[in-house]
């Protein structure tokens, strides 16, 4: 039985792994068709992403975006982890579910919410709804990872430095913020990725003057498949494993839970 | 509100105000155009549970949800065994090729698929180089296709909450039920799988939950008998300009999304989202 579900557990690793392994060469085909295996090997597919005044607009507001939203929800994001942790209100069960409901209640539904307020007041196609359509997805990722390192968080040290003279502000910093450093850094790099990735709210609420990134690879995807999209998908995929590698080192340094929804 | 009360409430503020501006304000109005039928309050509501046509595609998205969630118990609990059988450097492979997967953009993913099942494909170039078949073979567009790319998109979801559950359990627990006699597979089953259970629960709710909900995968990989809800929602609302209509089968899925996190909640607890 362990032979039978190790083998099992094997083949689905590959299952998983393949798809994303065969983007990449595919990105440095020589051929203008998706082929396999690609015929020779050529740049153009990246020079061609690189040249197009449209690829490189879209990666340039998509970029900009996700780092407004990395801002904005950790601005928003971390006090709300602090009071649903330390502070004594009431309700906090209930207080965690409203705070975890965007990512809980299917994209469709509150892209489509959002889609009808934006069209009345006038923020379809605008980059500010994209920055706040992308906020409402990441704040819920940035309370439950750095909730989840407070409440590891010993307040002894807090306390240890008040007791030695330190005010509040400087216990935070010197004392509070350097525990929970790992986990704000990765709620900030979920963030980026929950910005950057970002589809179905931004399906609904692009418009021809604000396209991202992802937005533009649906639209190619959905009219042809050239290869440009896989040398676009192949920078994306280089981006998440850069992710994945700096939040491995941080869970290495400190203890760091992540939102699985 | 006394000052203390205000200071209390302070640091959630603007979260709270944030949510209510942009999700909690948009969902009522949202409710309030699915209640506006001219035919009465419910007029949607009743047409979407009276139409065989609508009734079809909430029983496809169910039936669809529920074979992907089978399918993700069935290959993601054999996975997260692996991951909690092997240790040190295999165990961190093994864990960074499930969660690469997880942190790619679904819409990568879903292409990554049609670039290997489409008709001129690399799974068709390779049957028929190999002599297998002689002509491509429909592999997308299809309910196999919707299936295969949900399952690839939603395994993490399962392997990482039983994994999480399976690595805490005491190692010396399979052990005793060997010592007393257990062959290898009692012990596995009659100790290690029960002990893992509340992970594969939690693990398989998940995967249904978000599955019910899904577009990209079955708009691009699936065929125009893979409608499900969601899709149905964008066509009544963008496409055919339905906002009201549109709105009360968003509800219809909002509620069974609900629904399942209650239970979810109930029997589980919200904490069990993190791993």
């Amino acid at each position: 039985m362990h032979a039978v579900l190790s083998a099992t557990g094997v083949l689905t690793v590959a299952f998983l792994v393949v798809p994303i392994a065969i983007v990449v060469p595919l990105g440095f085909s020589a051929s203008p068709y998706l082929e396999f295996p690609p015929a020779g090997f050529s740049l153009q597919w990246y020079a061609r992403y690189f040249a197009s005044a449209t690829w490189m607009a879209a990666t340039w507001l998509s970029t900009q975006i996700a780092l407004g939203t990395t801002a904005l929800a950790l601005a928003i994001g971390v006090p709300a982890a602090f009071g649903l942790v330390r502070s004594p209100v009431r309700g906090k069960g209930l207080l965690l579910a409203f705070f975890m409901a965007p990512i809980i209640v299917p994209y469709i539904v509150t892209a489509i919410a959002v889609y009808f307020v934006f069209a009345r007041v006038g923020l379809l196609g605008h980059p500010l709804g994209l920055l706040a359509a992308h906020t409402l997805l990441a704040v819920p990722k940035v309370v439950v990872i750095v909730a989840a390192a407070l409440k590891g968080f010993d307040r002894t040290l807090e306390r240890a430095s008040q007791s030695l003279g330190a005010g509040p502000w400087t216990t935070f910093w010197r004392v509070t913020y350097p525990g929970i450093r790992p986990a704000v850094v990765t709620a900030a790099l979920f963030a980026f990725l929950t910005s950057f990735d970002e589809i179905i709210l931004s399906m609904f609420i692009t418009g021809p003057s604000a396209v991202t990134l992802p937005k533009l690879m649906w639209d190619a995807v959905r009219l042809e498949i050239d290869p440009t999209i896989a040398a676009a998908s192949s920078l994306l995929i280089a981006v998440a494993i850069l992710i994945l590698g700096t939040m491995e080192a941080l869970r290495r340094k400190a203890a760091v839970r992540v939102p699985v929804a | 509100m006394s000052g203390r009360a205000l200071r209390r409430w302070l640091p959630v503020a603007p979260a709270l105000v944030f949510l209510a501006v942009f999700f909690v304000y948009p969902l009522v109005r949202m409710l309030v155009l699915s209640l506006a039928a001219a035919e009465g309050p419910f007029a949607y509501y009743a047409a979407i549970l009276t139409s065989p046509v609508y009734l079809t595609v909430l029983w496809l998205t169910f039936k669809t949800a529920l074979g992907v969630t089978v399918l993700c118990v069935v290959l993601g609990v054999p996975t997260a065994y692996l991951l909690a059988s092997v240790s040190g450097t295999w165990r961190n492979v093994l864990l960074a090729a499930v969660a690469l997967p997880f942190l790619t953009s679904i819409l990568i993913r879903t292409y990554a698929w049609m670039a290997l099942l489409g008709r001129a494909g690399v799974v068709n170039q390779v049957l028929q180089w190999t002599g297998l078949t002689v002509g491509p073979i429909r592999l997308m567009h299809n309910e196999f296709g919707v299936y295969v790319g949900m399952v690839h998109v939603l395994l993490p979801f399962m392997v990482l909450p039983v994994y999480s559950v399976m690595s805490g359990i005491d190692p010396r627990l399979p052990r005793a039920a060997a010592s007393l006699g257990a062959t290898p597979r009692r012990a596995l089953s009659t100790v290690f799988l029960p002990l893992a259970l509340p992970g594969i629960a939690s693990g398989a709710l998940l995967v249904f939950l978000i599955a019910i909900g899904f577009y990209i995968t079955p708009a691009l990989l699936g065929g125009p008998r893979q409608v499900m809800i969601s899709n149905l929602v964008e066509v009544q609302v963008i496409e055919l300009l339905q906002w009201g209509f549109g709105s009360a089968l968003a509800f219809v899925l909002l509620a069974a999304t609900l629904v399942l996190m209650a239970l979810f909640d109930r029997f589980l607890g919200l904490e069990r989202l993190t791993v």
